[in-house]
């Protein structure tokens, strides 16, 4: 079993050219016993200057590896700079609880290290102390911030209970952001979101709006229900349409 | 293609950002400033600053335009002593954050012993960051202020090329220029610069190291400023090599210094930003084919001339 830190340390080394020895110096440095907050707002800050943002672009193989080493980590849409500051901040010795780190860090993040901080979820330490913080991020407005927690992040499917998965969810409809990138949802579908998403479906059906067909998937386990064949009843005589999955 | 290189738009609304991409902005500055009433916490400063280098960012880039900051503490709120300490605690951690371009606004309001203290202090900043600078010269006694925020910035060891003397006007522009500096020109109803009299300085001066913004804010002020500038100045007969100069290329170079703002961050997006912070002209989204539509393709419209 490979440590995701080690996956990420050796694709960021790979890339970092010149800077190598900048990045060893500087994970050394957060890594000693008298590492310093300054030290990670520093390194946290120069990452991308120092080893730029282009994507991380890897193989099928990095990807398996990284499956590999947690169930669920899908890194292949990390930038080399998201992914140094999520390896710095697995690096980094501080003291105080990991939940206080990242609360401060988040605080203070523009959106590109905020996109990273919470890239970062499926590695970090004591993951249920980072409850409310990840409610933080899906109520940001920032759409690239909610999605880099609703997407390709097995983080939800393994701690969310089920009202804050169906908000999200709903929330993904409301903003544009896709279904399919979500990390277990098939897996996590469930009654009462089969009921909200036919609710939503009625709302923009009376708005003249269309209804996402991706939505229709996550209804049709339940379609049995008393309620929700109710309303499918209801809405195919009022001619609507929806996908043949929901008959 | 138009930069608007002081723009307050935490104080201005989506329509605003409409007008802008639609006039030809490609990007704009957000300076660090006052808003309107003294804040009472740190905290409220720190928050702030999390808006203009977060929220603000990629609202602006939903309406295609390039967002940049610059981060500090300005002239008023270097009076509240207890503040103003607070902030310096943070503005270190501001410095770095993608696209901060500058330390600004910073410089005299009343030309007090607290200003010049934090004055001096955010120059230091600046000089060991290697960030330009941005300075806000006073409303009142501008000509004494300014003279003597360019002194200080000479003390502290900065180079009049890595600084932007802001809110420049007849008197003031002279001396500016003379001494090798940035000279910003706001152009705001009332009490800074207006069209007309701007146009009439470009034929004075031309085009070398002057920079047209709007400066808008929560006052009257206008957020096509620099586009309505542009074409009055065209119209006018002032050359299209320094109407681009002055709107758009000089900002372009005094803050680029920061290596933070970049003329390909609009014209060639990244894949990456095209994913997440910018929706800009070109962009593939939901597996669409691109449009690609010419920037500024719809400036020129209808604008008026106050």
């Amino acid at each position: 079993m490979t440590d995701p830190k080690d996956l990420l340390y050796g694709w960021i080394r790979e890339r970092a050219g010149d800077e190598r020895p900048w990045l060893d110096a500087q994970l050394a440095q957060l890594a000693a016993p008298d590492a310093t907050e300054r030290d990670l707002h520093m390194y946290l800050g120069f990452a991308p200057r120092r080893l730029g943002k282009a994507d991380l672009a890897l193989t099928p193989d990095d990807l398996a590896q990284a499956d590999a080493a947690r169930s669920g980590w899908d890194p292949s849409g990390w930038s080399i700079d998201g992914a140094a500051r999520i390896l710095g901040l697995l690096t980094y010795s501080g003291t105080r609880p990991f939940a206080e780190t990242f609360k401060d860090l988040r605080r203070t993040s523009d959106a590109a290290e905020m996109i990273a901080l919470y890239r970062g979820l499926p590695l970090y330490p004591a993951p249920e102390s980072l409850h409310f913080e990840v409610g933080e991020g899906l109520r940001s407005n920032l759409k690239p911030v909610f999605e880099a927690i609703a997407h390709n992040n097995p983080y939800p499917r393994d701690h969310f209970d089920e009202h804050r998965w169906n908000h999200m969810v709903l929330k993904a409809l409301f903003i544009g952001a896709e279904l399919g990138p979500i990390t277990g949802l098939a897996a996590r579908a469930n009654p009462e979101l089969a009921r909200i998403l036919v609710q939503y479906a009625r709302e923009r059906w009376a708005a003249g709006r269309p209804v996402m067909p991706e939505l229709w998937p996550l209804v049709a386990p339940f379609a049995e229900t008393p309620e929700i064949r109710a309303e499918l009843d209801r809405a195919r005589a009022e001619g609507r349409t929806f996908e043949d999955l929901v008959s | 293609m138009l930069i608007d290189p002081h723009a307050h738009m935490i104080s201005r609304t989506t329509d605003d950002y409409q007008a802008m991409a639609a006039a030809g902005v490609v990007a704009l500055i957000e300076p660090a400033f006052w808003v309107g009433q003294p804040r009472t916490f740190v905290g409220t400063y720190v928050d702030y600053l999390s808006t203009i280098v977060g929220w603000e960012r990629f609202r602006a880039g939903q309406f295609g335009i390039r967002h940049y900051c610059t981060i500090g503490l300005n002239s008023k709120e270097a009076n509240n002593e207890e503040l103003a300490e607070g902030v310096m605690e943070w503005l270190p951690r501001f410095a770095l954050k993608e696209g901060v371009v500058a330390i600004g606004e910073i410089g005299y309001d009343e030309q007090t012993e607290l200003e010049d203290k934090y004055f001096r202090l955010q120059l230091s900043l600046a000089k060991e960051l290697d960030l330009p600078v941005m300075v806000h010269t006073p409303h009142r006694d501008k000509k004494q202020g300014t003279t003597r925020s360019m002194d200080v910035c000479e003390e502290m060891g900065l180079d009049p090329s890595m600084v932007i003397i802001d809110h420049n006007n007849e008197e003031t522009v002279g001396e500016v220029l003379q001494r090798g500096y940035w000279a910003g020109f706001s152009i705001y109803p009332s009490t800074k610069m207006g069209n007309a009299r701007m146009v009439e300085l470009l034929k004075q001066y031309g085009s070398e190291r002057i920079i047209v913004d709007s400066a808008c804010d929560w006052g009257i002020s206008d957020c096509l400023g620099v586009a309505k500038t542009a074409q009055l100045a065209l119209q006018s007969g002032v050359p299209e090599s320094t109407v681009r100069a002055v709107c758009y290329g000089n900002a372009l170079a005094a803050y680029g210094q920061s290596g933070q703002m970049k003329e390909s961050d609009w014209l060639e997006p990244p894949a990456i930003d095209q994913r997440t912070l910018y929706e800009g002209n070109s962009i593939l989204r939901g597996g669409r084919e691109p449009v690609i539509e010419e920037p500024g393709a719809q400036r020129r419209a209808g604008l008026t001339i106050e």
